[in-house]
């Protein structure tokens, strides 16, 4: 909301600065957004002119030479000015700028031949001192030297609002009553203690009964008083509709409103001063000289002010009058009964409507505006008698307007008994020291609340507060008023205290801190860890080659989703770290190291296979979330270097040596490895990943078709139930022993070559091993493969390292003789032959 | 005797003295000290003397023998020594060449670092971790944060929201959720309704429904709104704290945030609550850090606006307050959490802080967008 600081003064004047007011409302919960400057740049170089004579100009047919009149005071005497405005005449009291002048678009004014004549300054138009818009004439102070009681050379500013700063500021949802220029006059009078004039409604010139007119007054029927807790009008006869006063155009500028005129501008003049909107009928439109406030019918249309037809439903509010719906409440008027040019008999409706109804109904048709702004948090239907008081004194001052003395009122106090005030509340002192953490004396307490408009009386254990009508939405409990009372009496005196923290202690969790390893092992062999979107495409299932049936398409959908492409959550992590590769790749950077961990959505059951199955936090939302890693390699694991070799390339094993590293450092597992086709992966080239015998994830070179698709020459990934895997380093945790003496007794160590059918994989000789040892085999790796013709067609050779150990005695050959016999013979059994 | 000893002992040790290689100094222990040899011929000879000139006989050839054993020890040790320094001084590297590619190192993400540091001051400061869903209830998100049914926030300009599950019936039975709703084809309620979570507040009930007081929490997230520009994006990192005791107190909270503004920004930081307002705390603040770029004065040394804080001396960091009371009474009781929450024997303050806002104030990062790109000249300046 824009407040100008001139307006404000008038109501609360703490003799501060603009950045002295900011400082204040700023730290006491009214922030000050920006400070801007509106009107001209220097006021002092604008006065008070009176034209003594204008002659023609001798070279130009619409410009004119005027002598003005500028006084003695201040040494100006009279100035020459060309002029080009066609109701420029001797006699006016106009408003002039001398050189030097800044004008409100910022542009300063300076001595300039106009055809060949020299002007010393300019007469202003409304719209060259920020009053108006209008530039079609000069603007006239008084039209005969003997009216005007403006003496020339008078300061303008002293006249006219030319200038002054103006507070934008942020206006919390809970505090209707500061959208208007009193209420923010009240917390700047509670926030320095500089005194607050009395409310600008304190005294009405129109009266509280019903109307007593000579014929029939206006009917008002409310048909919801759910939606419509008070309606109340005034009418209004003998109103002339005339262009505002300049004091008053200024004020409307000042604060972002263009004036129309005074009517209409009256009621913008006091929705910014009190808070309350207001809408002003001519009531000679108004058929039938009634209005009913009802629900719209489904689908019932109404054409409203800005030429739209819109379909309303019976959540929504009309106003009609004997002719059919007029406007559409709290958001906008109707063609038919706005006020003219011709208007003389004004009805003004101040209402109160249904905070959330109005705020439904604004965002359903569109409609967004001052006053819907206003309605939709809620105010107090006291606001209503409010803005009538104020309007009724303007109007009566600037349209020449009588009140008919009355006020038609549904809903109001005397129809509802309600109270004209909020509830009282026992503020206990002891609570506020413990909330706070500090004391605040209770007669600082009292005064703070009683700056506010709170009614504060002594009680036991504290004060019996009154809240204020206008607050009755925001202060309910005595939480809220501890908030109050801290905030004025200012946060900057809060102590800074540490709790207590009665046994608490801050601890990872085992889960996090394997979590926290993942990353520094990744990392740490040389991996860039990206961050990738949770949203993806719904074509990213056919990029990745995904069959019909793949649970990975089983995505969870974002209703209103910012684009297509962002529309569902994803189910894997493999489309972010392929962008993230394309993003790299198609800029020169195709040696990638990369990794994610991120949240995987599945909305269907647990225990599905693929995707690593679905476990995660159970949440009570139905979709299955777990934390998901994945890795992706391509180009070169290094840079080259003069002396190696090439470096290694980014392939399946790769790939591989990272996850065992992982799954060595987390100590999780054991996983296995084993063949299985995923459609995103090149055939004989991809595995998946086993966790006690289920799947977890997958590994492999990416499918050409899919590296193709992101633009990669080639890579190879990854991706696993990170969650799964660190249960399963937990567990393992879970069930180690403690300290094993490794060192006492040595291992024994021996190698074995072993000739097996080609088909037989490395891990199930390897298994086969481990089942056939027992348990003096401490470990047994493959360290060396070959494939020829001393080996045969359809076989190779496995080099194994069997390592053997006792935690009793040291081991000798005549021990793990018959181990590696058993092995051998195992061994045999797979179609295997020992290479001697 | 004993000339030809002293003889053979001074031509010997002449000759061993000249050697210069190790073959030729073997030749020389066998000349002279070998089986053959004439020194040990005569040792060997020496019981052949008279009985009263063997002893001195005998000892003068010992002595010449073992000197020169010592000697050609000796001289081999120096060959040896000298060998090794000819060989090593022929064997030259170009030490100008570069090493050999360093072991590569990666870096983890400026958010992961950033979300980390955090963690470790409210670690430091005694509070647990905790994580939560990212699609949560409309209940969590908002209900029982105490948002109005009408509360903006909740619109869908405002929210995503997420279609429910259309094949509930497989998750029937497994979980919670389905079995509250009596089918898995029966519409949710407005609460129960998805969306993904706008901040990590909802995990304040979530935490007090799973554990009693006293409860110091912090909880990481991911966390989505629509909003898309260089400084929103429509997914972002919170980190949410809760603190909840018996007598927990606004300024425990200004405690507890000044110290984490001096722990991230410096130990010459402040911080300044503002009056706010949120739905779910009261009193509520904002809460603004003096600026480090310009230590709080609003301008740098040179006279000019600081660009950091545009010349207010503060920095916005976080939101924050007091719980308010009517949250606690949507924290359901049970066995997990007894006693349970009483808003009148329990207090405390909560506050939600931006990972990205954070990491751009302290990296001077310009646009949030560069968090989600990935490109590795973005990704190895951090982390």
């Amino acid at each position: 909301m824009r407040v100008p600081l001139t307006w404000l003064r008038e109501y609360c004047d703490p003799g501060l600065d603009a950045k002295g007011i900011e400082e204040r409302l700023t730290m006491t919960g009214t922030k000050v957004e920006a400070i801007h400057h509106h009107g001209v740049g220097n006021p002092e170089r604008f006065v008070v002119g009176r034209v003594a004579d204008t002659q023609p100009h001798p070279d130009a047919d619409r410009l004119r030479v005027c002598r003005v009149d500028l006084g003695a005071g201040a040494g100006e005497g009279a100035a020459t000015i060309v002029c080009g405005a066609p109701n420029v005449a001797a006699g006016q009291t106009v408003a002039v700028a001398r050189p030097g002048a800044v004008l409100p678009d910022g542009n300063e004014l300076r001595e300039a031949r106009l055809r060949g004549v020299l002007s010393e300054g300019m007469i202003l138009a409304e719209d060259e001192l920020a009053l108006g818009s209008g530039h079609d004439g000069i603007l006239i102070l008084g039209d005969r030297a003997a009216d005007s009681q403006l003496l020339p050379g008078t300061p303008l500013a002293d006249v006219l609002p030319i200038a002054t700063d103006v507070l934008e500021l942020e206006i919390t949802p809970n505090r209707p009553d500061c959208l208007g220029v009193y209420g923010v006059a009240r917390e700047l009078h509670a926030a320095t203690g500089a005194p607050l004039s009395p409310p600008p409604w304190a005294e009405d010139p129109g009266g509280e009964g019903p109307i007593g007119s000579r014929g029939a007054p206006p009917e008002v029927t409310v048909e919801c008083p759910d939606l419509c807790p008070r309606f109340t009008a005034r009418v209004f006869e003998n109103v002339t509709v005339a262009p505002s006063p300049a004091w008053l155009r200024g004020r409307l500028m000042a604060a972002g409103q263009r004036p129309i005129s005074n009517v209409v501008d009256i009621t913008n003049y006091v929705m910014l001063l009190t808070g309350q909107p207001l809408h002003a009928f001519d009531l000679d439109r108004v058929a039938g000289e009634r209005l009913t406030v009802r629900r719209a019918r489904e689908g019932e249309q109404v054409r409203t002010l800005d030429g739209e037809t819109r379909r309303l439903d019976p959540e929504m509010v009309v106003i009609e009058d004997a002719e059919g719906p007029t406007s559409i409440a709290g958001l906008m008027g109707g063609a038919r009964s706005e006020v003219q040019p011709d208007t003389t008999r004004v009805l003004l409706e101040v209402a109160t409507w249904n905070g959330p109804n109005i705020h439904r109904s604004s965002v359903l048709l569109g409609l967004r505006s001052e006053a819907s702004g206003r309605f939709e948090k809620g105010l107090a239907p006291e606001q209503c008698m409010h803005a009538q008081a104020v309007a009724t004194r303007l109007m009566i001052e600037c349209s020449g307007a009588t009140v008919l003395n009355g006020t038609i009122d549904v809903g109001g106090v005397a129809d509802s008994g309600a109270q004209p005030h909020g509830p009282m509340i026992r503020l206990r002192d002891s609570r506020v020291r413990g909330i706070l953490g500090m004391s605040v004396p209770v007669e600082r307490q009292a005064a703070i609340l009683e700056a506010l408009d709170f009614r504060a009386e002594p009680a036991e254990d504290g004060l019996d507060v009154r809240v204020p009508a206008l607050r009755r939405g925001d202060v309910a409990r005595e939480a809220d008023l501890i908030e109050e009372v801290a905030r004025i009496n200012g946060l900057e005196r809060l102590p800074a205290t540490l709790p207590k923290r009665r046994g608490a202690y801050g601890l990872l969790s085992p889960g996090q801190r394997l979590r926290r390893r993942a990353v520094d092992v990744l990392t740490g062999r040389g991996l860039y860890e990206v961050v990738g979107w949770t949203f993806t495409s719904p074509s990213l299932a056919d990029r990745l080659r995904l069959g019909p049936e793949d649970v990975r398409r089983d995505a969870a959908a974002v209703e209103n989703p910012l684009s297509e492409e962002q529309s569902l959550l994803r189910t894997t992590l493999l489309g972010s770290l392929l962008d993230a590769a394309r993003q790299n790749s198609s800029r020169g950077m195709g040696d990638l190291r990369l990794f994610e961990i991120g949240t995987v959505f599945h909305p269907g059951a647990p225990g599905r296979s693929g995707n690593g199955g679905a476990r995660g936090r159970p949440s009570g939302t139905g979709i299955d979330e777990h934390r998901s890693l994945a890795l992706l390699l391509a180009g070169r694991l290094h840079e080259a270097g003069w002396g190696a070799g090439d470096p290694p390339v980014a392939d399946f094993f790769a790939a591989k040596g990272f996850l065992e590293a992982l799954v060595r450092a987390l100590r999780a597992g054991p996983l296995e490895l084993a063949p299985a086709a995923e459609p995103f992966l090149r055939p004989g080239r991809s595995a998946a990943i086993l966790l006690g015998g289920e799947g977890i994830g997958w590994l492999g070179e990416l499918h050409p078709l899919v590296a193709e698709s992101w633009e990669l020459q080639g890579a190879s990934c990854l991706e696993i139930d990170l969650d799964r895997l660190v249960e399963s380093a937990i567990e393992n945790d879970r069930r180690s022993e403690g300290y094993v003496d490794l060192i006492g007794y040595p291992p024994l160590r021996q190698d074995l070559a072993v000739i097996l059918p080609a088909e037989v994989a490395a891990g199930e000789a390897l298994a086969t091993v481990r089942a056939a040892a027992g348990e003096l085999l401490n470990d047994v790796r493959v360290f060396d493969v070959y494939t020829g013709p001393q080996v045969g067609d359809g076989r190779r050779s496995l080099a194994l390292a069997l390592s053997f150990r006792s935690s009793e005695r040291t081991l000798t050959d005549a021990d793990v003789a018959p181990v590696r016999e058993g092995i051998v013979a195992a061994l045999r059994r797979l179609g295997g032959e020992l290479r001697v | 005797m004993i000339e030809r000893i002293e003889q053979l002992r001074a031509e010997a040790e002449t000759a061993i003295r000249a050697s210069t290689t190790a073959e030729a100094l073997e030749e020389l222990r066998v000349r002279y000290l070998g089986r053959r040899a004439e020194l040990p011929q005569l040792l060997r000879g020496v019981a052949e003397l008279e009985p009263d000139r063997r002893a001195e006989v005998g000892a003068a050839a010992n002595r010449a023998r073992r000197a020169l054993e010592a000697l050609i020890e000796e001289r081999s040790a120096e060959l040896r020594g000298a060998e090794l320094q000819a060989r090593l001084s022929e064997d030259r590297i170009d030490v100008t060449l570069p090493g050999t590619p360093p072991q590569p190192v990666g870096r983890m993400h400026v958010l992961t670092a950033t979300s980390r540091e955090l963690e470790d001051i409210f670690l430091g400061l005694g509070f647990t971790v905790l994580e939560g869903p990212e699609v949560e209830t409309v209940h969590y998100n908002f209900d029982a944060l105490n948002h109005s049914p009408t509360h903006p926030a909740r619109a869908r300009t405002d929210t995503f929201y997420i279609r429910s599950p259309q094949n509930g019936a497989r998750s029937a039975g497994d979980r919670q959720a389905a079995d509250r709703r009596s089918a898995a084809s029966a519409p949710r309620s407005a609460a129960e309704e998805l969306v993904l979570r706008t901040h990590t507040s909802p995990m304040q009930v979530r935490a007090m429904e799973a554990h009693p007081p006293p409860l110091y929490v912090v909880i990481p997230g991911r966390v989505y709104r629509p909003d898309s520009d260089a400084t929103h994006t429509p997914q972002f990192h919170q980190i949410e704290g809760l603190a909840v005791d018996e007598d927990i107190t606004l300024a425990d909270m200004k405690g507890t945030l000044l110290a984490f503004a001096r722990a991230v920004f410096g130990g010459e930081r402040d911080v300044r609550l503002r009056p706010h307002f949120f739905p779910f705390t009261e009193p509520s603040v904002e809460v603004d850090v003096s600026c480090f770029h310009c230590e709080g004065k609003g301008f740098l040394s040179d006279g000019s606006r600081c660009h950091l804080c545009k010349g207010e001396g503060w920095l916005e960091v976080l939101g924050a307050g007091e719980v308010d009371p009517n949250v606690y009474s949507y924290v359901e009781t049970t066995e997990r959490n007894a006693p349970g929450y009483d808003p009148e024997r329990v207090q405390g303050f909560a506050w939600g802080l931006g990972v990205e806002r954070i990491a751009m104030l302290k990296h001077g990062i310009p646009d949030l967008r560069l968090y989600y790109e990935n490109d590795l000249r973005f990704l190895e300046q951090f982390g």
